[in-house]
C-alpha cells in the first residue's frame, strides 16, 4: 500500500523554474506552449495497518512535504 | 551576553557567525549541534547560512523540524532575541517564526555579492545603532532568497513596520534595479510582531572587519551585546 502526492505552486505565485522552461522548450521549436508550473511528486510505501487514512497523509503534507504559505497538495491512497 | 549559534548538517556559514559575535562580544558563542534537544541558557540565538540538510525538499524545511528547532522555538516565544541569516532566515519561516517564504531568486541565478540595503527600522535591538534611511553595505550569497507572502500576510508586515531593511542602491533607493532577487517590496530582512526575531538573507558576520571588506555589519552585533549584556 502507498501514497501519492502532488505538491504544486499555488496559483498566483511566480515560478521562475516553470518559466525558464516554458521558454526553453519554445526555443526547441515546441509550438503552442502555455504556461509551465512545475511540482513534485511524492511516493510513500505505506505500512499495512498503519497511517492508512487520507487525514494521516494530509497531516504529512502540512506538517512537512508543503509549504501551505506557496504550495498546494494532492494525496492519494493506492491500495 | 550569553550567545549560542545553532549548527545544522550542511551549515557553512556557523564558524564565520562564530567570529562576527565573537568579534563584538570578546569571547567564543556556544556552538550547539542540532541534534541537542536543550539549550544553554542563553540571551541570543544565531541560527546560521548554509545549506542545512542538503536544503532537500526546500531549503530549511527538514532543518525546521530538527530537535534542536522545537528548543529554539520555545526561547524566541519567551522573548529570547533570535537572528537567521540565510538558510537560517529560511529556517525561521519553516519554523512559523517569522512569516513569508523564500523562493528561488527571479533569475533563477545564485547571486553572491555586495548588495546595499536600506534600514527600515533604528530602534529594535539588532538594529539600533543603525539610522533610519541608512544605506548599509553586505555581502548576499544564495540562489532561494526572493521573499514572497501573500497579499494579506504581506499589509500586515508592512502595516505592523516589520521590515528591517530592503533591497537598495548605494543612495538607499529602493528600486526595482537593486531588488537582487525578485523579493516583494523589495524585502530582504524581517521581524516577528514581538521584535525578537529577524531573519534576513544578507550576511552582517561577513562585514565585521575591515580586511573583510568592510564593517557595516558590525553594529548589529554591537547593539545585541550592549542591549543583552
Amino acid at each position: 500500500m502507498k501514497a501519492t502526492v502532488h505538491v504544486t505552486l499555488k496559483n498566483g505565485v511566480l515560478d521562475p523554474q516553470g518559466k525558464a522552461v516554458e521558454h526553453a522548450l519554445t526555443t526547441l521549436g515546441f509550438e503552442g506552449v502555455g504556461e509551465v508550473r512545475i511540482g513534485k511528486f511524492i511516493e510513500i510505501e505505506l505500512a499495512e495497518g498503519a497511517l492508512k487514512t487520507k487525514e494521516n497523509i494530509e497531516d504529512m503534507c502540512k506538517q512537512l512535504l508543503a509549504n501551505t504559505v506557496i504550495e498546494n497538495f494532492d494525496v492519494e491512497i493506492i491500495e | 551576553m550569553k550567545a549560542a549559534v545553532i549548527v545544522f548538517p550542511g551549515s557553512n556559514c556557523d564558524r564565520d557567525m562564530l567570529v562576527g559575535i565573537e568579534h563584538s562580544l570578546g569571547r567564543a558563542p556556544e556552538m550547539v549541534w542540532h541534534k541537542e534537544t536543550e539549550l544553554p541558557d542563553v540571551d541570543f540565538i544565531a541560527v546560521p547560512g548554509g545549506f542545512s540538510y542538503g536544503d532537500y525538499l526546500r531549503c530549511g524545511s527538514m532543518a525546521a523540524h530538527s530537535p534542536i528547532m522545537r528548543e529554539v522555538v520555545k526561547k524566541a516565544n519567551q522573548g529570547v532575541s533570535v537572528l537567521g541569516v540565510c538558510n537560517g532566515f529560511q529556517v525561521l519561516t519553516e519554523a512559523g517564526l517569522l512569516p513569508g517564504v523564500l523562493m528561488r531568486n527571479r533569475s533563477l541565478h545564485f547571486v553572491c555579492k555586495d548588495v546595499h540595503l536600506k534600514v527600515e527600522d533604528d530602534k529594535s535591538i539588532f538594529t539600533n545603532k543603525y539610522s533610519h534611511g541608512q544605506a548599509i553595505r553586505v555581502p548576499v550569497a544564495h540562489h532561494d532568497g526572493n521573499f514572497f507572502a501573500a497579499d494579506d500576510v504581506l499589509k500586515k508586515i508592512e502595516d505592523n513596520a516589520q521590515v528591517a531593511f530592503r533591497y537598495c542602491d548605494s543612495d538607499a533607493n529602493v528600486t526595482d534595479a537593486a531588488n537582487i532577487n525578485g523579493s516583494r517590496n523589495n524585502i530582504a530582512g524581517i521581524f516577528n510582531e514581538k521584535r525578537n526575531v529577524l531573519g534576513m538573507m544578507p550576511h552582517p558576520e561577513r562585514m565585521c572587519e575591515t580586511p573583510l571588506g568592510g564593517t557595516d555589519g558590525k553594529p548589529m552585533f554591537d547593539a545585541l551585546v550592549e542591549a543583552l549584556s
